[in-house]
């Protein structure tokens, strides 16, 4: 999630600002990375790159795999909060004096963040939880600790059990500071708001 | 500057969007305390001319002179810009910053007043346009005609030594037209410097001291009120200007 919103934030910048050949670039990889299925760019990465000649630790593919996907997502979710804001209010900024960079930084940055953050935060649940799937290239993740517990003490179901309470308790948890979170930038205007899923 | 030079002088100005030639060549002049209205028929450039003498759309030829300076060729960009007030069709107002703030912004990010002086400016701007009860709400939370005085407050509060409208009123119900144009009426009659794109014939009549009629890029005709309505010199004047009438005449 880190790495995806490192790499989102430039690629959406790209998007809105950047020459021609650079956006389309970028749409290219977004479209492509939200089109794989997660699984799918798991492998890709952890068996993929040894065979090019990049051998890299499983939990360096993990970040790597849901970095790149997640950037994706997210750039795509700052992309269309840019522009949501309206061009007359940067015309306005502009007008008055103010740099390109005043006119994002006062004008445009406070409204995007503001329509960003619902589906961020279901952004970052979606990937909280498919980091479940990094047990299929052998990271050692929340469910395969449960497995190697199942294995010695042979109780299937409770662990199974807990692993969903815990991931249920951590998605909440996120959930609802990012909720908090909302309604403390809440302003009329813009409280026309996904309900978070 | 003496005493003779006009406040804003466009001279010969050009610009095309690609192959679309929009200003063919556009000169006038305005002094200090002048409130000119510019009509003309949809696409003619009005609104890139405008645009160009803030610097919003950058020219092709052509110079423009405010207060003996050429803009167009004028490094610091911003510098010139907020010497010039713009008032939009549709507000341009930041969402996310109540009235007073929205007032207030240019002043301490633009001119770096600090907070506390550039709030009390911008109360009398709110109250100059007859909205300081509206201080703490959003653009949101008013009405169209109260956006744009917001609009209106935001551009004085800058200090500029002109303003320009681009059709102010003409995304607003017909019953809130009034109090934009009353605003706008004071504010010529305290002295601004006023350079209105509009259709609204009793403004124009009334307000402006002279009516500038353009049509495919050119300056067809201008002159005072009186004559351009009474006399004008050029047949498509007075074609225009019959339609106006017709359209936008009863209003006022
Ligand atoms: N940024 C732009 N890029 C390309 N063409 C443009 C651009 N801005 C304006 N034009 C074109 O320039 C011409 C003049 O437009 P402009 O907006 O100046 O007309 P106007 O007189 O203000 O018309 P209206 O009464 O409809 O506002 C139009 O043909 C328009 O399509
Ligand atoms: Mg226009």
């Amino acid at each position: 999630m880190g790495l995806g919103l490192i790499l989102a934030l430039p690629l959406s910048f790209a998007q809105n600002y950047g020459p021609k050949p650079v956006k389309i670039i970028v749409s290219a990889y977004e479209k492509i990375f939200r089109s794989i299925p997660e699984l799918v760019i798991l492998f890709l990465v952890f068996y993929g790159l040894p065979r090019i000649g990049f051998r890299i630790p499983a939990f360096t593919a993990f970040v790597l795999g849901f970095g790149l996907r997640s950037a994706a997502y997210q750039s795509q979710i700052f992309r269309g909060a840019i522009q949501s804001v309206s061009s007359s209010q940067m015309r306005a900024a502009r007008s008055m004096g103010m740099s390109n960079l005043q006119g994002f930084v006062h004008v445009i940055l406070p409204q995007a963040s503001r329509i960003a953050l619902p589906p961020w935060t279901n952004e970052f649940t979606i990937v909280l939880k498919d980091s479940s799937l990094a047990y299929a290239i052998g990271v050692t993740e929340m469910l395969r600790q449960g497995s190697y517990i199942i294995a010695t003490h042979y109780e299937p179901m409770l662990i199974y059990l807990t692993v969903a309470g815990i991931y249920l308790g951590v998605t909440l948890t996120a959930n609802k500071t990012l909720g908090y979170l909302e309604k403390k930038l809440a302003l009329p205007g813009f409280e026309m708001r996904e309900p978070i899923r | 500057m003496s005493e003779k030079e006009p406040l804003l002088k466009v001279v010969d100005l050009h610009k095309a969007f690609g192959k679309n030639e929009v200003l063919k060549g556009i000169s006038f002049e305005m002094n200090k305390g002048d409130t000119k209205v510019i009509i003309g028929p949809s696409g003619t450039g009005k609104s890139t001319l405008i645009a160009c003498i803030n610097h919003l759309v950058a020219p092709d030829r052509g110079e423009i002179w405010l207060e003996g300076e050429n803009t167009v060729t004028a490094k610091n960009i911003n510098r010139i810009r907020q010497k010039i007030g713009f008032v939009f069709q549709d507000f341009g107002l930041f969402n996310h910053l109540t009235a007073l703030k929205n007032v207030m912004i240019g002043l301490v990010k633009v001119k770096k007043m600090p907070k506390d002086k550039a709030r009390k400016r911008a109360m009398e701007e709110l109250d100059r346009v007859g909205l300081s009860d509206q201080a703490k709400s959003y653009p949101a939370q008013l009405s169209g005609g109260q956006k744009q005085r917001v609009g209106i407050a935001r551009a004085l509060a800058m200090d500029p030594k002109i303003i320009l409208f681009d059709e102010p009123t003409s995304a607003l119900d017909p019953e809130l037209i009034g109090e934009v144009l009353h605003v706008m009426q004071d504010l010529a009659q305290s002295g601004m410097t006023m350079l209105v794109v509009t259709h609204e014939m009793g403004f124009a009549r009334t307000v402006s001291n002279e009516i500038i009629f353009m049509e495919n890029g050119v300056i067809v005709e201008q002159g005072t009120p009186e004559k351009l309505f009474k006399n004008p010199e050029n047949k498509r004047t007075k074609e225009f200007l019959f339609k106006l009438e017709d359209l936008y005449g009863e209003g006022e």
